[in-house]
C-alpha cells in the first residue's frame, strides 16, 4: 500500500512539473514547425512569470495575472519576429538577447515597483493565484484508495492551467495537423519557397506562429509563479525553458511525443526530489545531480543519432529573403 | 548583409557599433527613468564607479579579463561560422581544470604551478567543447543545442563534484579548499609596486596580462597562419573550403577546442587571480557576456578588448550604481548586455542600411 500511495504522489508530482514544460514545449513546436528556432521559451516564460505575478499582487486577481503574463510573453515574440522575420536576423541571437533582456529586466522592475529585492510580494490573497479545483467526491474518495486515492490526486485537485494543458496536447496536434493553417505553418518550416510561389506570404505565417508561441509561453510562465510558487522570485524559470527545448527535439517536434517526453522529464524530476539518498537495487544511490543533467544528456544522444533520430524542420532558423 | 548596406570599414567597426550601443543605451534610460531615477544620474554614478578610484579601476579591468577570454571564444567558433553559446560550461569545467592543479599542486612553486594552471585550463575547456564540436562536425548535431545543454551538464557536474568530492570537509557550503601559495596569480597591486608604481589593492592580478596576450595571439592565428585562413573560409562558405581542400568538419573541430580553451582560462582570472579555490557558479554568466562582447566588438580581438572593457565598466559600475540608487541594481546591467545582444547581432541591420544611405549621400 506504501509503495502504491508513493507512485500515485510521484505520478502527481509528475503532472504538476511537466504542465508549465509541455504548454512551453508545444509553443515552441508552433515556432520552430514554421522555421524560427525558439530559444526564447525561457526568456518569454520569465517575463509572463514576471508579469502575471506583479499584475495579480496588484489587481488581486489571477485572470488579470494571466492575461498579462501572455501580454508580456506575446510582445517579446512580435520582438523576436520583427528581428527575425521582417529584419532577418540570426535567430539564435535574437533569442539570446530576448533571455538576457527578461533575465535584467524582470528583477529590475520589481526592485522598483516592490522594493522586495527584485521579487514580487507573496501572493497568499484568495484569488491572486490559480488554486487546485477539487473535483467532486475526492475527499471521500480517500477512503477507498485503491481507485480513490488515484481519483483524488491525478484527476481532480489541479489547477485550471494543469487541464488547459491536457486541452492543449490535442488542441495543437489537430490544429498543425488536420487545418489549412498548419499545413501551412508546416510547409512555411519545411520549404518556405513553395508556399511564397503558391501566394501565401511567408511572414505572415511565421509572425502568426511566433503570436501562438507567445500565448503558451504566457500560459507557462503564469503557471510558474502563480500555480507552482507564489510569486515572482529572481530567474525563477531556472532553465524550463530550454528543458521544453529539450523535450521538443525529444519528442522530434510532434505534439504526442513531445508530451510523452515532458512527462518522462517531470518524472525524472519529481522523482529526483524522492529518491535523494536512496540506494536503489543493483545501482546504489543515484546523485541528484545526475538524474538532473539526464534530460540534457539524454538530448544530445538524440540528436546524435545514437539513440533513436530527430531530424529538426528543414527551413528552422534560415532567414526567408523573397529577392533570392 | 545586402549589397545596399555596405559601409565603409571605420563605420563598420566605429560608427555602427557605437550607435547600437547608443540604442541599448537610451532604452536602458528610459527604463531607468520609469522607475522613477534620473538616467543622467545614473550614468555619472556607472561611470565614476567603473573609474573613480584605483580599485574601482581595478575591478573594472578584472571584469573586462574575464570578458576578454569569454569574447574571444565566442568570436573565434563565430568566424568559424559556429554559435558557440557553450563558454558558460567551457569556463566552468575550465576552472575546475585549474582548480585541480592548484589544489594539487600549490605546494609547489608558482613558475611551475601558473603555466601548469593554465594549461589545465584550457585542456579542460577545450575538452568540454571537443564533445559539442565532435557531434557537430560527425554527427551533424546542432551546436547551438548541444552547447546549450551542455552548459546544464556542466553545471550538474560542478554541483555533484562540490557538494560530494571537492568540498572542503567539515564545512557547510560548497567550496574547495584554499589553493597552496604557489598556485596564486600574482596581483597586479605586487606586480606594479615591485616595478615602483603604487596601485591600490584590488582583484585586477596577471591574468589580465594573459587575456592580452590571447588577443595578440587570436589575431595572429586568425589573420596570419593558414589554420587561421581555413577557419575563416569554412565560416564564410564550407563548399568552398571543401573545394579547396580544407576540411570543414576538422576545422570545425579545432575552432571549437580553441574557443573551448580560451573560455577555460576565466579560471585563471577568476580563481587562480582571485577567489583562490573553486566555488559554485563562479562563471557567474561571464560565458553569456562573451557574446555581447563578440557581437560588440565584430569579431575582432580589438573590438572585442574596447567591448569588453565597457562591460567590465559595466559591472563594476553597476555593482556601485546599486549602493547610491537604492532602486537600480545590477540586474540593469544584464538588461543592458541584452540590448546590447539584440542590436548588435539580430537587428545589426536595422542602422546599418539607413547608415549606408546617409554616409553613401554624403560622399556623393
Amino acid at each position: 500500500m506504501d509503495t502504491y500511495r508513493e507512485v500515485i504522489l510521484i505520478m502527481a508530482a509528475t503532472i504538476r512539473v511537466a504542465t508549465p514544460l509541455v504548454i512551453a514545449a508545444l509553443a515552441g513546436m508552433f515556432s520552430e514547425r514554421a522555421g524560427v528556432i525558439d530559444l526564447a521559451l525561457e526568456g518569454k516564460m520569465l517575463a509572463a512569470a514576471f508579469a502575471s505575478a506583479a499584475v495579480a499582487a496588484v489587481t488581486g486577481s489571477a485572470w488579470m495575472g494571466l492575461g498579462a503574463g501572455v501580454a508580456a510573453a506575446v510582445f517579446l515574440g512580435l520582438v523576436v519576429a520583427f528581428a527575425c522575420v521582417t529584419h532577418r536576423g540570426n535567430q539564435v541571437v535574437a533569442a539570446m538577447a530576448v533571455n538576457i533582456m527578461v533575465a535584467g529586466l524582470a528583477p529590475t522592475l520589481a526592485l522598483a515597483w516592490f522594493e522586495q529585492g527584485g521579487q514580487t510580494p507573496q501572493l497568499d490573497l484568495p484569488g491572486q493565484r490559480f488554486l487546485g479545483l477539487p473535483w467532486p467526491w475526492a475527499q471521500a474518495a480517500r477512503a477507498h484508495p485503491l481507485p480513490g486515492l488515484a481519483y483524488a490526486e491525478l484527476v481532480s485537485g489541479h489547477s485550471p492551467i494543469v487541464y488547459l494543458a491536457a486541452i492543449v496536447v490535442p488542441a495543437s496536434a489537430w490544429v498543425l495537423y488536420r487545418t489549412r493553417f498548419g499545413l501551412r505553418l508546416r510547409a512555411v518550416g519545411e520549404n518556405p519557397l513553395a508556399v511564397d510561389t503558391a501566394g501565401i506570404s511567408v511572414n505572415a505565417l511565421r509572425y502568426q506562429a511566433c503570436l501562438i508561441s507567445g500565448v503558451l509561453c504566457g500560459v507557462a510562465g503564469t503557471y510558474i509563479s502563480t500555480v507552482a510558487s507564489a510569486g515572482f522570485v529572481r530567474d525563477m524559470t531556472a532553465g524550463k525553458g530550454y528543458l521544453a527545448l529539450a523535450a521538443l527535439i525529444f519528442g522530434k517536434w510532434r505534439p504526442y511525443p513531445t508530451l510523452a517526453a515532458c512527462l518522462l522529464f517531470a518524472f525524472a524530476d519529481a522523482g529526483a526530489a524522492r529518491l535523494q539518498g536512496v540506494a536503489l537495487p543493483g545501482v546504489g544511490v543515484v546523485p541528484v545531480q545526475f538524474i538532473i543533467a539526464l534530460p540534457y544528456i539524454l538530448t544530445v544522444l538524440l540528436l546524435a543519432g545514437f539513440v533513436g533520430e530527430s531530424v529538426a524542420p528543414r527551413a528552422v532558423g534560415v532567414p526567408y529573403s523573397k529577392e533570392k | 548583409m545586402s549589397a545596399g548596406g555596405r559601409l565603409p570599414r571605420w563605420a563598420e567597426y566605429g560608427l555602427l557599433p557605437l550607435v547600437n550601443l547608443a540604442a541599448a543605451l537610451l532604452l536602458s534610460g528610459i527604463v531607468v527613468r520609469l522607475i522613477g531615477e534620473s538616467p543622467w544620474a545614473a550614468l555619472k554614478l556607472m561611470v565614476a564607479g567603473a573609474f573613480g578610484s584605483q580599485d574601482s579601476i581595478g575591478y573594472t579591468l578584472f571584469y573586462a579579463t574575464d570578458f576578454v577570454f569569454t569574447g574571444l571564444a565566442v568570436a573565434v567558433a563565430f568566424h568559424a561560422g559556429l554559435f558557440n553559446i557553450g563558454g558558460e560550461g567551457q569556463a566552468y569545467i575550465g576552472g575546475l581544470g585549474v582548480g585541480l592543479v592548484g589544489l594539487a599542486m600549490g605546494a609547489w612553486s608558482a613558475w611551475v604551478v601558473i603555466p601548469a594552471m593554465i594549461a589545465a585550463g584550457c585542456v579542460f575547456g577545450a575538452a568540454w567543447a571537443f564533445v559539442p564540436a565532435w557531434l557537430q562536425a560527425r554527427r551533424g548535431s546542432h551546436i547551438v543545442i548541444t552547447t546549450i545543454m551542455f552548459n546544464f551538464i556542466a553545471s550538474a557536474l560542478m554541483t555533484y563534484l562540490l557538494v560530494n568530492v571537492l568540498i572542503r570537509p567539515g564545512q557547510q557550503s560548497p567550496e574547495s579548499r584554499e589553493f597552496g601559495p604557489g598556485a596564486v596569480m600574482p596581483a597586479m597591486t605586487d606586480v606594479l609596486g615591485r616595478m615602483g608604481i603604487k596601485f591600490a589593492s584590488s582583484p585586477f592580478n596577471l591574468a589580465s596580462a594573459l587575456a592580452l596576450a590571447a588577443c595578440l595571439l587570436v589575431w595572429l592565428f586568425l589573420w596570419r597562419t593558414r589554420w587561421g585562413y581555413a577557419l575563416r573560409v569554412v565560416g564564410q562558405n564550407p563548399q568552398a573550403a571543401v573545394y579547396a581542400g580544407i576540411s570543414p568538419e576538422r576545422t570545425t573541430i579545432v575552432a571549437m577546442l580553441l574557443s573551448g580553451a580560451l573560455a577555460g582560462c576565466l579560471g585563471v582570472n577568476e580563481l587562480a587571480g582571485s577567489q583562490h579555490r573553486i566555488l559554485l557558479d563562479f562563471p557567474g554568466g561571464a560565458g553569456i557576456v562573451g557574446i555581447a562582447v563578440a557581437l560588440m566588438g565584430r569579431n575582432h580581438p580589438l573590438g572585442i578588448l574596447a567591448s569588453s572593457l565597457l562591460f567590465g565598466a559595466l559591472y563594476q559600475g553597476g555593482s556601485q550604481l546599486s549602493f547610491d540608487m537604492p532602486h537600480v541594481n545590477r540586474d540593469m546591467v544584464i538588461l543592458i548586455q541584452g540590448l546590447v545582444i539584440l542590436f548588435c547581432g539580430a537587428m545589426e541591420n536595422l542602422f546599418r542600411r539607413p547608415l549606408a544611405a546617409l554616409l553613401g549621400a554624403a560622399s556623393r
